[in-house]
């Protein structure tokens, strides 16, 4: 039954499935084990953002292709929520609407991306699209009487999702439920196909598989994933503007996420965003001391100081690619394995 | 060579200046600047925004020319060129706040004795950190692309880090040195001093690698390693020592560029880099991957749009960019001067 639910791909690792088992039942628990806004606010982040470093990890990890508009796709769907509940008003037919209408947007944008440049080679692929998502970004400040500007959107939503519990709760399920999907899909015959493109390309397409096709399905159903994470993330904030969405910000953490987590494997995506999460609230917290302690001594502090806490997750990414590059996950499998 | 008797569009080998260059791309560039003039209501306008383009230009290409050769020589793309960009402002900018009293002082000598070592400054300091980037970072991945842009995007986010750590998160405002602010009119059009001067720069910047490129032994080795760099390695040049000596002067570059574009600006911050990025690879795309003349024409391209649009319709601008490199893709899919890689 479980395995089922795994889609056959079980943790294969103790740690692994102990720290699984963790995260899980540490989100489906957060509001009885850590009470307030704050620790609320950071479970419903991890969950959303688990979903969005997975659907990422199905392009980065899987197929081996390097996208820099997923944030693009998860700001459709923040901005289908948004402004469809802005437009629309609090009903749940908006609702479905929007989300809808992002995920038909997102479809045709990736299919279009990727028929125009997943031809050619990976660099060119990450250029192109980070070129395209730096236009999306200008197009969503610009066009302010649609998207709010810089000053986004701000909306209510449908009554049941009032309370910040319910609410909480409706995000985890669904997330938990798109994330149980996409282990369905890479581990499917389709997602056999992806690595083998990841692994060797031309002999998958000797084999007779159209990478190319492969490929821009691939570039899909990341979007997909992307939009709806978007989505989610839009109910939980009930605001959507460039910065929760759009920005370049969010792809660096997401990229810093995958590569942490573990590349190639979706779980990795519950780990890396996890720990990123975390990070990002409560390392600061820990730098302040550090830095409060080192004071006196020169650049030190500075170094130490709470909001360059990027510096530090930089340096570990690096050498995450460099020695782990399938990261914690990875590492994890493969001591398992070995034993 | 056989090359020059296909027809233009297939020649992968006639593309680096000073050799057989197929005019029509280069026809674009006066070709957008006669296509704004009817919708620009006056030629002292259009006077302006012409030169404001093809300052702009100049500075991206100065920024984008290392990293087209890095490409083309090593097929290395590397995501953090930008932080070469910002370094190279930053440290500009630290010697023209120290050195602020010839920086306010009427004279030229006096403006130039502050901009020199600035420039030399900003040059030097690029130039190092793109040694050490290449030796540290690069070295270790090479022919994996994957790896290479997972990390020198991991390079981009701890060089810009330490910016903030070195130099402070805020904006640092720069005034330019008093001889070069202004503008001087031309019958009825005002010209900036210092967008001519960026012009002057670029060209000379231009000419000098055009001139190394193809008339030195250095260059010839350089263009037969974009060529073919196994054939190059195989005839007893270390290519590796080359790559590293082109990857220095490309950051050194960038920072110079950094520089200009700070004072440009009249300020820096650590995003300019990242924020230049999107506009070199859009550059890069369409002159083609690895071509120094075709990131000379793209730059020119890039920048008379964008300050056309600017003034014609700004919510447009930065997607002018984006428009302009999907019509060339459309019409040559490889960018304007395909070189034989990529």
């Amino acid at each position: 039954m479980l395995t089922a639910l795994l889609s056959g791909d079980t943790p294969r690792s103790r740690v692994l499935a102990v720290v699984l088992v963790a995260i899980l039942a540490g989100l489906a628990l957060a509001p009885f084990i850590f009470p307030g806004t704050r620790s609320l606010n950071v479970a419903a982040k991890v969950a959303v953002f688990v979903l969005l470093v997975a659907s990422y990890d199905l392009l980065l990890g899987y197929t081996g292709i390097v996208s820099f508009a997923h944030t693009m796709f998860f700001g459709i769907g923040g901005y289908g929520v948004g402004i469809a509940m802005a437009k629309l008003g609090p009903s749940w037919g908006g609702l479905a609407l929007g989300v809808a209408l992002a995920l038909l947007l997102s479809a045709l944008l990736a299919f279009a991306i990727g028929l125009l440049s997943l031809r050619v080679r990976a660099i060119f692929f990450a250029m192109i699209t980070l070129a395209v998502a730096s236009f999306f970004q200008i197009l969503a400040s610009q066009l302010s009487w649609l998207t709010g500007g810089e000053d986004g959107v701000t909306y209510k939503l449908p009554e049941l999702l009032h309370s910040r519990l319910a609410c909480y709760y409706v995000i985890l399920v669904f997330a938990l439920v798109f994330f149980l999907a996409l282990l369905r899909i890479v581990n499917s015959p389709f997602g056999r196909v992806l690595l083998s493109i990841r692994e060797n390309e031309f002999r998958s397409e000797a084999l007779g598989y159209r990478t190319v096709t492969y490929r821009t399905a691939a570039n899909c159903i990341g979007a997909l994933g992307a939009t709806l994470a978007g989505a989610l993330y839009a109910i939980w904030l009930r605001y959507t503007g460039p910065d929760t969405t759009l920005s370049f910000n969010i792809m660096i953490d997401i990229l810093l996420m995958v590569v942490i987590g573990g590349m190639g494997t979706v779980y990795g995506a519950a780990v890396g965003a996890t720990l990123f999460v975390i990070a990002q609230n409560y390392l600061q917290d820990l730098m302040k001391l550090a830095s409060e302690a080192t004071q006196g001594i020169p650049l030190l502090p500075n170094l130490l100081h709470p909001d360059r806490w990027l510096l530090w997750l930089g340096v570990l990414f690096i050498l995450c690619v460099y020695y782990f590059p399938y990261g914690i996950v990875g590492g994890l499998r493969m001591r398992a394995a070995r034993r | 060579m056989s090359a020059a008797a296909k027809p233009a569009t297939r020649t992968p080998a006639a593309t680096l200046p000073g050799e057989r260059l197929d005019w029509m791309p280069l026809a674009l560039i006066p070709a957008i600047a006669l296509l704004a003039l009817p919708f620009i209501p006056s030629l002292p306008t259009w006077v302006t925004l012409t030169v404001a383009g093809l300052a702009m230009g100049m500075m991206i290409f100065m920024m984008a020319a290392g990293l087209t050769l890095v490409f083309g020589l090593m097929d290395v793309m590397n995501f953090a060129h930008g932080v070469f960009i910002s370094v190279g402002a930053y440290a500009g900018t630290s010697v023209l706040l120290a050195m602020k009293a010839s920086m306010q002082a009427d004279s030229l000598w006096a403006n130039l004795s502050a901009i020199v070592p600035a420039v030399l400054a900003a040059m030097a300091l690029a130039g190092l950190l793109g040694w050490f980037f290449e030796r540290v970072v690069i070295r270790p991945v090479y022919g994996d692309h994957l790896k290479q842009i997972l990390v020198t995007m991991g390079g981009l986010i701890v060089v810009e880090q330490l910016i903030h750590v070195v130099w402070g998160p805020d904006i640092i405002p720069l005034p330019r040195p008093a001889t070069i602010t202004g503008s001087f009119i031309v019958g009825d059009a005002a010209i900036e001093r210092y967008r001519l001067l960026a012009v002057l720069v670029g060209l000379a910047v231009f000419v000098a690698m055009s001139l190394i490129l193809n008339r030195t032994r250095l260059g010839l080795l350089i263009r037969a390693g974009v060529e073919n760099s196994e054939m190059v390695e195989s005839l007893g040049y270390r290519i590796r020592r080359l790559f590293i000596g082109v990857f220095v002067a490309g950051s050194a570059l960038a920072g110079l560029g950094g520089v200009m574009w700070a004072l440009y600006q009249e300020s820096v911050n650590a995003q300019i880099g990242m924020q230049m990025m999107v506009v070199l690879f859009i550059v890069l795309i369409i002159g083609g991957l690895g071509s120094i003349g075709g990131c000379f024409v793209g730059a020119l391209l890039v920048g008379l749009l964008a300050n056309y649009t600017g003034y014609l319709a700004p919510k447009l601008a930065l997607g002018s960019n984006i428009l302009l490199m999907v019509l060339v893709l459309l019409w040559r899919p490889r960018g304007l001067f395909p070189i034989g890689k990529a």
